[in-house]
C-alpha cells in the first residue's frame, strides 16, 4: 500500500504557516516590544532593555516582586504536593494489579483535565466560602494542588508503564523488603518520570490565572493576577517584559520535563 | 552423602477456576541439576514463581530442609532466581547489581564487594565491574544475572529459561557452562525451559510436565528411552507411535502384534490391556531385506539433515513411519515408492497405554 504521506496534500504548507502565525505571532509581538525604547506598546523606539530594568527596580517593582515570590512558593508547594500524590497514584495503578473501579480512578485522576477551567475555579470558590476558608495564599495553594495531580500524574504514570515489575521481583528475590524495593530500585527507576511530572505541575501551576484569580481573595496576587490587575490599568511596555520572562521560564521548563522524560526512557 | 534439599509436596496453585499446578510432588537433591521440562502453559514456570515466593500456593508444602517455606515471602526465603529476561537493575553499575542482595542480608560493603567480584569472577566477568548493564551484550548479562543469584549462596538457584534470549550458538556455550558452575558451587539448580535439547544436556534429572502435572521423573537417559508414558515419549525427542493390539503381557514384557502380523516382545510398564501404542525411535529402526523385517512399508519422501537423513515412509494402512539413517558413505537410500522392510532394534520399541 502506498504511504500516506500528509506532507504532499494541497495547502498543507499554507496551513502549517497559518496556524502556526496565529498561535505564535501575539507571543513574538510581546517579546519583540519588550525591547522597545519608548513607551509606545505599538510605535517602535529602538532596541532598549530599559523595560526590564524597570520590572526589577522600576516604582512597580515591589508589587510585582512580593507577587512572583507568592506565585514561587505557591509553585514549589503544590507541585511538590502534587508529584507526590500523583507519585502514590501512579505506583497504585499500576502495581496493585486488579481491584474494583480501576477505570473509574483513571477517569477521576485525569477528569480536571477535561472539566472547563472555569467550572474547577467556581467551583472552588464555592467550596471555600461553604467551609469558611477565606481567600489567601491558603485557598490559592490547596485549589493549585487539586489542579495540578493530572498534569504530574501523566508523566509519572508514562514512566512507570514501562518498568516492568520483574526489578522489583528481582529485589525481593534478592532479600529486599518491599519497602527497600521500593527505595532502592522502584523509586529510582520512576525518578526521570517524577521530576518531569514535578517540573510540568510547577509551570502549570506558575501559570495559572483563572482559578487563582477566583479563589485568592483581595490583597493577595500571583504573577498572572498581579499582571492583569496592572493592565486593566492600561498597558505599559514593563507588562510586557514581565510577561517576556515568564514565557522565557515556561519554555524552559517544559522543555527540560520533556528532555528528562525522554532521556529516562532511552535508559530501557 | 547427598540428602534432599527441597520437597515438593502436594503443591496446587489455581487461578480463580483455572488449576495451574495439580497436586505435584518431588524432591530435589543437594547438588542437583533439575530440569522442569514441558510446553508453555504446562505450570513449569508457575512452579518455579511459587517456590520463589512471588506466588502463594493454594495448598501444599515447599520444604526447603525440611521446614515449610510456602508461607514465607520471597525475601526470606534462602533460594534466588535467574530471571528470564535478567531483570538486571538498569540504575546500578555490575559490581552493584552483584552487592545487592549481600548487601540486603547485613553484609558490610566491603565483605560485600569481596564476594560479589568471586562471584563475577566465576563467570569471567571481572573487567567490567563498573559498567551499566546496558553496556553489556545479552551473553555478559547473562552472566551477571547468574553471579548476582549466586552470590548470597542460595540454597537452591532458581532459574527460568535463562537461555531463551541468547542465540543458538551462545545458547550452546552457556550451558556447558551453567552446568560446570553449578558443580563448582555444589548448589541445587532448579532450571525451566521448554526446549527438550537444553534438558537433556545440562540435567541429572528432568521433570517433564504437561497440564499442571508432572508426567514422569528421570535421568535424561530414563526419559528418552523409557518414557512412561505417550505425552513424555512424543514431547522428548522424535518418536514413531504405532497402535497395536496386545497379545499379552507379563513381567514387563508384552507380546504385540505389528501392523502387518509379526509378533514381537517389548517392554512395557503396562500390566494388562488389549490395545497399546508402541513407541520406537526413527534412530532405532534399521533397513533390512523383506523376508527379515518385522513391517513393510513404502518409501517416501527424503529430508537431508546433514550427520542423518530423514526417511519418511508409510505403512500399508497409511500410517506414516520415521526412520533416521547415519549419513555414512555406504548409506543407499531407496527411490520413492519402492517397498522396504524395516526391522526394529532389540528393546527398541516400549508399549505404552494406548
Amino acid at each position: 500500500m502506498k504511504q500516506l504521506d500528509l506532507r504532499r496534500f494541497p495547502g498543507f504548507f499554507a496551513i502549517t504557516l497559518a496556524c502556526v502565525f496565529v498561535l505564535y505571532a501575539p507571543l513574538m509581538v510581546v517579546a519583540v516590544y519588550s525591547f522597545n525604547e519608548s513607551t509606545s506598546i505599538t510605535r517602535w523606539g529602538g532596541f532598549s532593555l530599559s523595560w526590564y530594568a524597570d520590572v526589577f527596580t522600576g516604582p512597580e517593582s515591589p508589587k510585582f516582586q512580593r507577587a512572583a515570590l507568592n506565585s514561587l512558593i505557591i509553585a514549589v508547594l503544590a507541585g511538590s504536593g502534587a508529584t507526590l500524590i500523583a507519585t502514590s497514584a501512579a505506583v497504585a495503578m499500576h502495581r496493585a494489579g486488579r481491584f474494583k473501579a480501576k477505570t473509574a480512578s483513571f477517569a477521576l485522576i485525569n477528569l480536571p483535565l477535561m472539566v472547563p477551567e472555569v467550572v474547577t475555579a467556581v467551583a472552588s470558590l464555592i467550596f471555600f466560602t461553604a467551609i469558611g476558608f477565606s481567600g489567601g495564599i491558603g485557598t490559592i495553594l490547596l485549589a493549585h494542588l487539586a489542579f495540578c495531580i493530572p498534569f504530574a500524574y501523566l508523566p509519572i504514570a508514562a514512566r512507570m508503564q514501562s518498568i516492568s515489575d520483574s526489578y522489583e521481583q528481582a529485589a525481593m528475590d534478592l532479600y529486599a523488603t518491599p519497602k527497600e524495593a521500593f527505595r532502592l530500585i522502584l523509586l529510582p527507576l520512576m525518578m526521570p518520570g517524577i521530576f518531569s511530572g514535578f517540573l510540568l505541575a510547577f509551570i502549570i501551576s506558575l501559570d495559572d490565572f483563572l482559578i487563582t484569580n477566583f479563589v485568592k481573595g483581595a490583597g493577595v496576587e500571583t504573577l498572572p493576577t498581579a499582571i492583569f490587575g496592572a493592565v486593566k490599568q492600561g498597558i505599559k511596555p514593563n507588562i510586557m517584559a514581565i510577561s517576556t520572562l515568564m514565557l522565557g521560564v515556561s519554555v524552559v521548563f517544559v522543555t527540560l520535563s520533556w528532555l528528562i522524560g525522554r532521556s529516562g526512557q532511552k535508559t530501557q | 552423602m547427598t540428602g534432599t534439599v527441597i520437597s515438593i509436596d502436594r503443591v496446587v496453585k489455581s487461578f480463580g477456576t483455572f488449576t495451574a499446578l495439580h497436586e505435584v510432588s518431588f524432591d530435589i537433591a543437594d547438588n542437583e541439576f533439575f530440569t522442569l521440562l514441558g510446553p508453555s502453559g504446562c505450570g513449569k514456570t508457575t512452579l518455579l514463581r511459587c517456590i520463589a515466593g512471588f506466588e502463594p500456593v493454594s495448598g501444599g508444602q515447599i520444604r526447603l530442609n525440611g521446614k515449610d517455606i510456602a508461607p514465607l515471602p520471597p525475601y526470606k526465603r534462602p533460594v534466588n532466581t535467574v530471571f528470564q529476561h535478567y531483570a538486571l537493575f538498569p540504575h546500578m553499575t555490575v559490581l552493584e547489581n552483584v552487592m545487592f542482595g549481600l548487601q540486603r542480608l547485613g553484609w558490610s560493603a566491603m565483605d560485600a564487594q569481596g564476594r560479589a567480584r568471586q562471584a563475577l569472577e566465576l563467570v569471567h566477568l571481572s573487567e567490567f565491574l563498573k559498567r551499566r548493564p546496558a553496556q553489556l551484550s545479552g551473553g555478559q548479562q547473562q552472566r551477571v544475572a547468574l553471579a548476582r543469584a549466586l552470590a548470597p549462596e542460595p540454597r537452591v538457584l532458581l532459574l527460568d529459561e535463562p537461555l531463551s534470549a541468547l542465540d543458538l550458538k551462545l545458547r550452546q556455550a552457556v550451558r556447558m557452562e551453567l552446568k560446570q558452575i553449578q558443580r563448582e558451587t555444589g548448589i541445587a539448580f532448579v532450571f525451566v525451559t521448554h526446549d527438550q535439547e537444553e534438558a537433556l544436556t545440562m540435567s541429572d534429572r528432568i521433570a517433564v510436565m504437561s497440564n499442571g502435572h508432572v508426567q514422569q521423573i528421570g535421568t535424561p537417559r530414563e526419559i528418552y528411552e523409557t518414557p512412561a508414558n505417550r505425552f513424555v515419549a512424543d514431547f522428548i525427542g522424535e518418536t514413531n507411535l504405532i497402535e497395536v493390539p496386545v497379545l499379552g503381557i507379563s513381567g514387563g514384557l508384552a507380546e504385540v502384534s505389528l501392523p502387518g502380523g509379526r509378533r514381537v516382545h517389548c517392554p512395557t510398564r503396562l500390566v494388562d490391556g488389549k490395545q497399546g501404542v508402541l513407541s520406537v525411535r526413527p534412530e532405532r529402526i534399521d533397513l533390512c531385506p523383506a523376508a527379515e523385517a518385522d513391517m513393510i512399508v513404502t518409501a517416501g519422501e527424503q529430508v537431508y539433515l546433514g550427520t542423518d537423513i530423514q526417511l519418511k515412509a508409510h505403512l500399508a494402512g497409511g500410517q506414516e513411519v520415521t526412520v533416521r539413517l547415519q549419513n555414512a558413505a555406504a548409506t543407499v537410500l531407496p527411490e520413492r515408492g519402492t517397498e522396504l522392510g524395516l526391522k526394529l532394534e532389540t528393546g527398541a520399541a516400549r508399549l505404552l497405554a494406548a
